[in-house]
């Protein structure tokens, strides 16, 4: 296996105080310039093997769909690199950024948002291919979009309504299908069933892996429901406040889970089998991502924290095939 | 008698195209220290039925008929002044959202004070003083901080936390919580949910949860109801209908949760959607998706038929269960 997207050593940050202009205050007589940043990506190191799953779980406000959106291109890192396919594409001009988009697509979370409501399914779903294939004759397509809303379920005759008159699983099917149908390689799938109910998030996750199937696609699976995660994933990266606590595979995480963070995250999803909420209660909050913790970005609320955890920050180490970014999982002090 | 009792309500909103049929026929109890969760997909009517209880319906929605006693009173008959001293004092009601249901340009301890002022009458200093203590109960860290806090300087877990402390300000009997957790994340969810099932046990609340996540009901709850359209399809002991469902749209959204799939294989999937209101179809309102569906399913509506400890509304449960039932008659 190779990897199809290599993401080095990530950063991003936001300033809050917006431009310089914004960033002037008066105070005391003196004019200040405040600078402050949110750090949404700490240093975010992660290989995409083709034809996986990988799916990146965590929290609010973890920087997970910071993440998707650096890897998509629609923001720029603050340090670090994207590469495809070897190639280095953070960098690039929009004109040589072009074939890499017609490669990597988007799924995004709200298909009531995501959807243009004044153009028809049909305009929806050619604009993409007349914009990067513009020889394609009419006549082939049409039969493209025909085929592509055959194969994600949706009726090809409807494709002259607009997205308001279908429900909120066929919009997610339309959006999935206007991700298809330049016939990319490799899709970012932002919290895509979300925003749907339990019968219809049913329905477009087989939708996805049936796709995944038949085209070998390669999917970046952004979500925060990690049962989820346990069905499609092949791989999972658990992220907290914008640094990676453990990266294996989902067998591996849900048989046995490395990470302090990562087993109060599992103990916690409601579970139809067991009766008594038995789970492990972090301490405090979730710290503002503006002034990150010392060390280890976990150790304020971590039940095994010690001083080392507060002064340094753990990098991730290779512990039976899982890689853990954790003091007291290096130094076998969880067991 | 049950502290509460939900008898064939009949919710109705009337739009400009005529009136549409929002509940049909629900009826359901609660006494103290009975959690009961509701659970259906959007659009299924439960908060609707949440918010009758109370009669918060606005416009254009009405119910058409049905009772709802409490204590004893209909409370659909009881004036706006009567039913004032059930709301909150008796009932009360925690809603979806943390971030939308605080005042953002009040204190905490303002909304709390304001609250116990409405609804007794206490100097401004008991009512600090009763604010604290039930801020203690819901085990909000640095209790004292938080009441000259704006919700904005919270974060949402503890936003919930404070909006289950004002639903108990005034010692209710039964308290409606309206999806409490959908907002949050799973780690704060499970606390949460901790406490309220805490709470319930300790204080000898009812409780009333309407989520559409079956793992938070099964965890919670001892009662359920399922919806679907509009009408009660399920309902009996949350252990009975989780290990061994009836109906087929139970079984359907049960079998489609993912951690009941074999990871990698493609999940069981209920085909098609819900049905709006104004175009439920005839017969059972879930027969255009279900597999087990006949001639009969489309014309006739289903009653419900007693199975084990629940009442089912499907026309091949009760079939069964007349067929399990012959040959034993005829032993005798």
């Amino acid at each position: 296996m190779t990897a199809l997207v290599n993401i080095k050593n990530l950063y991003k940050k936001f300033p809050i105080h917006g431009d310089w202009l914004d960033q002037i205050s008066f105070a005391n007589g003196r004019f200040h310039m405040k600078r402050e940043y949110v750090h949404a990506i700490n240093g975010v190191s992660l290989d995409v093997q083709k034809g996986e799953a990988l799916c990146v779980v965590g929290e609010s406000g973890c920087g997970k769909s910071t993440v998707a959106r650096v890897v998509m291109g629609l923001l720029s890192p603050s340090g670090g690199e994207i590469c495809y396919e070897g190639q280095r594409i953070d960098h690039l001009s929009s004109n040589a950024m072009m074939p890499y988009r017609r490669k990597m697509q988007m799924i995004f979370q709200n298909p009531y948002a995501s959807l243009n409501p004044r153009m028809t399914i049909k305009q929806t779903l050619e604009e993409p291919i007349r914009w990067h294939q513009p020889k394609l004759a009419t006549g082939e397509l049409k039969d493209k979009v025909a085929e592509v809303m055959k194969s994600v379920g949706v009726d090809p005759s409807w494709g002259e309504r607009f997205p308001h008159e279908f429900s909120g699983g066929q919009r997610q099917r339309i959006s999935i299908a206007r991700a298809l149908i330049v016939d990319p390689e490799f899709i970012v799938a932002d919290e895509p069933i979300s925003a749907l109910d339990v019968s219809i998030q049913a329905q477009v996750l087989n939708l996805l892996m049936d796709a995944q199937e038949q085209r070998g696609l390669t999917y970046l699976f952004i979500t925060h429901d990690l049962s989820v995660v346990e069905h499609f994933g092949t791989r999972v990266a658990v992220m907290y406040l914008g640094s990676l606590c453990e990266v294996t595979t989902a067998r591996k995480l849900f048989a046995a889970p490395r990470h302090p963070y990562t087993q109060a995250l599992l103990s916690a999803i409601p579970r139809l089998e067991d009766e008594k909420p038995d789970f492990i209660r972090l301490k405090g909050e979730v710290p503002t991502p503006v002034n990150l913790p010392s060390g280890c970005v976990f150790h304020g609320r971590c039940p095994h924290a010690n001083d080392r955890c507060k002064r340094e920050v753990p990098v991730l180490r290779e512990v039976d095939g899982t890689q853990v970014a954790c003091h007291a999982v290096e130094e076998g002090r969880l067991d | 008698m049950a502290l509460l009792e939900v008898k064939n309500l009949e919710v109705k909103f009337g739009l400009r195209s005529g009136a549409v049929t929002a509940l049909r026929d629900i009826s359901f109890t609660v006494d103290r220290g009975q959690r009961l969760g509701i659970v259906g997909e959007s659009g299924a009517g439960k908060s609707v039925a949440a918010f009758s209880i109370l009669n918060l319906l606005s416009r254009p929605g009405y119910i058409s008929s049905g009772e709802i006693n409490f204590d004893g009173k209909n409370l659909l008959k009881m004036s706006p002044d009567q039913l004032r001293n059930v709301r909150g004092n008796r009932i009360s009601m925690i809603f979806q959202d943390p971030m939308m249901t605080l005042n953002p340009v009040l204190t905490v301890g303002a909304q709390m004070v304001e609250c116990l002022q409405a609804h007794t009458r206490v100097s401004k200093e008991d009512a600090r003083k009763i604010a604290l203590e039930k801020l203690k109960l819901v085990q909000i860290p640095s209790p004292e901080k938080r009441l000259d806090q704006y919700p904005h300087e919270l974060s949402g877990g503890m936003k919930q936390r404070i909006i289950i402390a004002i639903a108990l300000l005034l010692n209710p009997d039964i308290i409606i919580a309206d999806e409490p957790t959908t907002a949050l994340d799973v780690t704060i969810q499970a606390e949460i949910m901790d406490l309220l099932l805490e709470l319930c046990t300790s204080q000898n609340l009812g409780l009333i949860l309407i989520t559409h996540d079956l793992g938070v009901v099964s965890q919670v709850t001892q009662q359920m109801i399922v919806m679907y359209a509009g009408k009660i399809i399920e309902q009996g002991p949350t252990k009975e209908i989780i290990n061994d469902a009836q109906h087929p749209y139970t079984q359907g959204l049960i079998n489609a949760l993912p951690q009941q799939g074999v990871p990698g294989e493609r999940l069981y999937q209920i085909p098609g959607a819900m049905p709006p209101l104004q175009r439920i179809p005839k017969g059972c309102a879930f027969h255009p998706r279900c597999t087990y569906a006949q001639e009969r399913c489309e014309k006739e509506q289903p009653d419900f038929t007693i199975s084990g400890g629940c009442r089912v509304a499907c026309h091949m449960v009760e079939d069964m269960i007349k067929q399990a039932n012959v040959p034993a008659s005829e032993e005798k």
